[in-house]
């Protein structure tokens, strides 16, 4: 049993950022699950910064991480709220029929 | 912050749920009738992403003296909330600041997007309550007699 260190972290962070990535990617389907993949990259960073917080000794990152948290925060209501004006104009949600900034 | 944080999650989350219940069983998640054109593009990201994490997690096999923490530590006498807090509030209170205020404008905007007037909703106006006149609300009519009053026509 190792202590566990800074690679860990690092490790969690990287395979967290890569489900996001890989659930945006491979989903087409629905926009919430591409909300909450954006919402785990954010967290995914935010485990990077932390941990280097940690490890440096230097209270910067926990702080950035505060204020990335708030970003979230308030890119999830908009972006909520936005679904919900969507659907209720457009009738759909589904990624493939919106386009209709195409032309 | 957090608790905003955790409040929009558990929102979403919702959403996720009620979304799920609904297109769970009909079709496939992932599969799509009409253009599968994407799942190649994915399948190559998700490979590149898959590699930089085999370096990111075999890079420690070759430099495992990163590891090995070097500066100073967080002093320990203090709490790590406590510190948090003597330099969120001195240091970074201009960009503290701007945070709240991203917090407001994103309230208000989601309540000014969500929000609709209904029609047909009976509501009560306390202006036109007030405002009414004796002249408006009451009619003094003469009554022939035998004959009475029509009142709804």
């Amino acid at each position: 049993m190792t202590e566990i260190g800074l690679g860990h972290y690092l490790t969690l962070g990287a395979v967290i950022f890569s489900i996001g990535v890989i659930g945006i990617f491979l989903n087409r389907k629905n926009i919430i699950v591409i909300l909450m993949s954006i919402e785990l990259i954010l967290l995914a960073v935010n485990i990077n910064l932390v941990s280097f917080s940690i490890y440096l000794g230097d209270l910067t990152g926990q702080v950035f991480t505060l204020f990335i948290l708030t970003v979230a925060a308030a890119e999830a209501a908009i972006g909520l709220a936005i679904i919900v004006v969507y659907y209720r104009n457009a009738g759909t949600i589904r990624v493939e029929e919106i386009d209709k900034l195409k032309g | 912050m957090l608790i905003v944080y955790v409040g929009a999650v558990a929102v979403l989350f919702l959403f996720v749920v009620m979304m799920l219940n609904v297109a769970q069983q009909k079709n496939q998640w992932f599969v799509s009738k009409e253009n599968s054109g994407h799942i190649p593009i994915g399948l190559i990201i998700s490979t590149i992403i898959f590699f930089e994490l085999i370096i990111v997690v075999g890079g420690w096999k070759y430099k495992p003296e990163l590891l090995n923490p070097t500066s100073s530590q967080v002093s320990i006498e203090i709490s790590n909330t406590h510190s948090l807090g003597q330099v969120l509030y001195t240091d970074y209170i201009h960009i503290f600041q701007i945070s709240g205020m991203i917090l407001l404008i994103a309230m208000i905007g989601a309540i000014v997007l969500t929000f609709r007037q209904r029609a047909g909703v009976k509501t009560q106006s306390y202006l036109k309550q007030i405002s009414r006149e004796r002249s408006e609300g009451i009619e003094v009519l003469e009554v022939p007699s035998n004959k009475g009053v029509k009142i709804d026509d």
